[in-house]
């Protein structure tokens, strides 16, 4: 209660220095008057809060009854931003499922190089059946200083803890320039970046799976330059360098970078209820000894090792439709994405386990593919709680050339097609549960009826998620 | 000679009318402020209108385009915008508009905020750490945001602070008179009992002197269920409220639902400048605000 008449005391010697200064102005003291009203309006206004506030204590004990104090002098009232309570920002991530489907020890899709992603889980993750935990990811995040903020996400599974992402972030360069650089998600595509609580389905477009494992999304680690064009639409310039260790490249011992990307994203509203992103993006990646299971042309195991370049062209779109824009209620996405990929170099075919293959020699070849693959989805919020959507999938395993190892080896030419349905309901901004049916002719002779009920909750700080 | 001296003069004008300070404003009452206060020395983009919610907007492309080339960002904080101003701000590459920067502007830092949490756990719902960030309704918050706002403009623009000085001066007299003229109109409405559809109100009841006797949300920002809006109706008959308020962007079929069980009036306020063609500006709001309040009354 000691400040108080401190305060008072202050305002009164202020008011009655600045009337001194003033002189006999008759404005300056009308306005001095002025002054003094507001501020006991204000005074009034703060001790009537009080007051309700006090009242209000006694009904409702999870609201204090001290209210940030004011400040009488006019000065900002500094109060705890949620943001700061949690300095550094922490959430959490739960996330399961229980999986209904066939038994295919070893899910590849046919006619694609299969990517052994980061299998750290045992072959385990889409091939799972029954009930599983799905990563549990930790995140933290907080500015660093005023230049920069940092970010960093931890899967954990069992006995593996995993540096999901870990990057620092330019807050201070300005002229519309960010700077990252650490562990990231590639800006490239669209869905590269959502981690998977945030994806529409319980699972990744086949065409991600395709391109980047079974982790669906290309990881880098290196350097991230972005730039944001200062025109009245939505225009973004991305150039990526980085270590380039994930499929389609292979980790090595070299200075310099392994692999490099660079993107344009445009976007704008249409009117106050549809707003979209349209992307292009160009990914380069080398391999030293990549290494695949091939079949020879009697039937026996094989081993393929792909040293070359692999080029891969990314095209998205997003629109969202929300009525007046206000999304809480109802809204639509629409979201696709194209892929062409193009692996350049040499295959060398090998017998690793003396199965008395074809390639019982080593045979090294011209090796050269042009793939491509798509898919749309539309996910349509019809009421605050519920939401439902599909998802059409196809993929093309296009141009296979193997030069001399065609003789040697086999590769399948096959369109792998898969079409899902889905419907979830949250109970809040946190939590979500999926249910999920996909038809899924990912595997050549195989049409597999896959049923996944998935739950998603978060806790903690309030992530913000990008358009 | 002379010539010359007021083409170069025409230019200058037309130069610094170009120049306008460039602001972002994430909802319409601060745009309303900010044009009150800036007049034409202020060029206002407004992130959301009066139909959106402003808890439940996506970080769009289209608002990180207009970041980009801003000057000034005049948010409500208090976590109102936390699910995407921090985005926009952050990916919109200006250095200028990141929290702690001048070009960053707060309003709720300057007023008292109410429903300040003890604890902060969801199962309470949605709850704002700093506390209820619906400030504007309680038009005397708007002094001290207004007194803030113009020394923040004139920081940024030190050529025409004087002039966001008199700006503020100007609308602050209005607004005092304007509030007597309120208040004394409003007198029928203090000690009512209202229900509301989500803690849109706190300040203006608390304003007003009305009761909130219930919320339609049972928890905040968790949509109402039959069985809590029920409950809410059984109440009724030992804490009878007289109307049921919700604003524009909020659906209306809990509130009429209860309002015609109950026999009382569900009234839809602008909640801000836009949300009714009446509140066309901030003393629009308020006008519109209370004749639709007293309407209800009778």
């Amino acid at each position: 209660m000691l400040h108080k008449p401190f305060a008072v005391a202050a305002l009164l010697a202020a008011s009655c220095g600045a009337q001194a200064a003033s002189d006999a102005d008759l404005a300056a003291i009308r306005s001095q008057i002025d002054e003094m009203k507001k501020s006991y309006e204000q005074r009034i206004a703060a001790l009537e809060q009080k007051l309700s506030q006090a009242e209000a204590a006694g009904k409702a004990p999870a609201t204090s009854s001290a209210a940030a104090a004011p400040s009488d002098s006019g000065q900002r009232t500094t109060l705890a931003s949620s943001a700061a309570a949690f300095n550094p920002e922490v959430s959490l991530i739960l996330q399961g499922q229980y999986a209904q489907m066939k038994n295919v020890p070893d899910r590849t899709i046919t006619g694609f190089w299969p990517a052994g992603g980061h299998d750290h889980d045992g072959g385990k993750g889409v091939s799972t059946r029954g009930f599983s935990l799905n990563h549990t990811e930790l995140i933290f995040s907080a500015g660093i200083d005023p230049y920069w903020r940092g970010q960093a996400i931890f899967a954990v599974q069992d006995e593996s803890v995993e540096v999901e992402e870990a990057w620092f972030q330019s807050l201070a360069i300005g002229h519309g320039v960010g700077l990252k650089g650490g562990r990231y998600r590639s800006g490239i595509g669209y869905l590269n970046e959502q981690h998977p609580h945030q994806w529409d389905f319980a699972n990744a477009p086949l065409m991600y799976n395709a391109l980047f494992g079974q982790e669906a999304s290309f990881r880098e680690d290196g350097l991230q330059l972005k730039w944001l064009a200062p025109t009245p639409i939505f225009v973004e310039f991305g150039a990526e360098v980085g270590r380039g260790a994930n499929f389609p490249g292979t980790d090595s011992n070299k200075n310099g970078a392994g692999a490099w990307a660079a993107y344009v994203h445009v976007g704008d509203d249409l009117g106050v209820s549809n707003s979209w992103r349209a992307g292009l993006s160009y990914l380069n990646t080398s391999s030293g000894n990549r290494e695949a299971e091939f079949v020879d042309i009697n039937g026996l195991q094989a081993q393929g090792l792909f040293n070359g370049d692999t080029s891969t062209w990314l095209a998205d779109f997003v629109w969202k439709w929300a009525p007046d824009g206000n999304p809480k209620y109802q809204n639509f996405k629409f979201q696709s994405e194209y892929f062409v990929r193009k692996d350049k170099g040499d295959l060398t075919c090998t017998d690793e386990n003396g199965v008395g293959n074809a390639c019982a020699t080593p045979v090294t070849a011209d090796y050269d593919t042009r793939q491509s693959g798509w898919y749309a989805q539309g996910v349509y919020q019809f009421t605050p709680n519920w939401r439902a959507g599909v998802r059409y999938d196809q993929l093309d395993s296009g141009r296979q050339n193997l030069g001399a190892n065609a003789a040697n080896l086999v590769v399948e030419d096959y369109k792998p097609k898969r079409a899902t349905a889905m419907v979830d309901y949250s109970w809040s901004e946190f939590s979500r549960v999926r249910l999920q049916y996909a038809q899924d002719k990912a595997m050549a002779g195989i049409t597999d009826n896959q049923w996944i009920v998935q739950y998603i909750m978060s806790l903690g700080a309030h992530g913000a998620h990008k358009f | 000679m002379i010539r010359l001296t007021m083409v170069l003069l025409l230019a200058a004008l037309s130069f610094s009318a170009s120049a306008a300070l460039q602001v972002f404003a994430t909802v319409p009452e601060w745009a309303a402020l900010v044009r009150e206060i800036g007049g034409d020395k202020v060029s206002v983009f407004t992130a959301t209108t009066a139909l959106q919610d402003p808890h439940r907007i996506e970080a769009r492309p289209s608002l990180l385009a207009k970041a980009r080339r801003a000057q000034l960002v005049v948010a409500t904080g208090a976590d109102l915008e936390v699910g995407w101003l921090p985005l926009v701000v952050r990916d919109s590459g200006n250095a200028e508009i990141q929290p702690g920067r001048p070009g960053y502007f707060e309003a709720a830092r300057y007023v008292n905020l109410l429903d300040v949490p003890v604890v902060l756990d969801r199962t309470h719902g949605d709850v704002h750490a700093a506390g209820n960030p619906h400030i504007q309704l309680d038009p005397r918050n708007l002094f001290r945001i207004g007194e803030a706002l113009a020394a923040r403009l004139g920081e940024l623009d030190p050529p025409n602070a004087a002039g966001y000085q008199a700006g503020y001066k100007a609308f602050a007299e209005k607004w005092q008179v304007a509030i007597a003229r309120w208040e004394k109109e409003a007198a029928p409405l203090r000690g009512v009992p209202v229900l509301v559809h989500h803690g849109s109100f706190i300040y203006l009841s608390h304003w007003l002197g009305m009761k909130e006797t219930g919320t339609l949300e049972p928890k905040p920002g968790i949509e109402p269920s039959s069985g809590h809006l029920s409950g809410l109706l059984a109440r009724q008959q030992s804490m009878p409220a007289k109307m049921v308020l919700r604003t524009a962007y909020q659906s209306d079929g809990p509130s009429l639902w209860i309002a015609g069980k109950a026999g009382i009036p569900a009234i839809m306020l602008p909640f801000t400048v836009g949300g009714t063609p009446e509140a066309g500006d901030l003393v629009g709001l308020f006008d519109d605000t209370l004749r639709r309040l007293l309407k209800g009354l009778n």
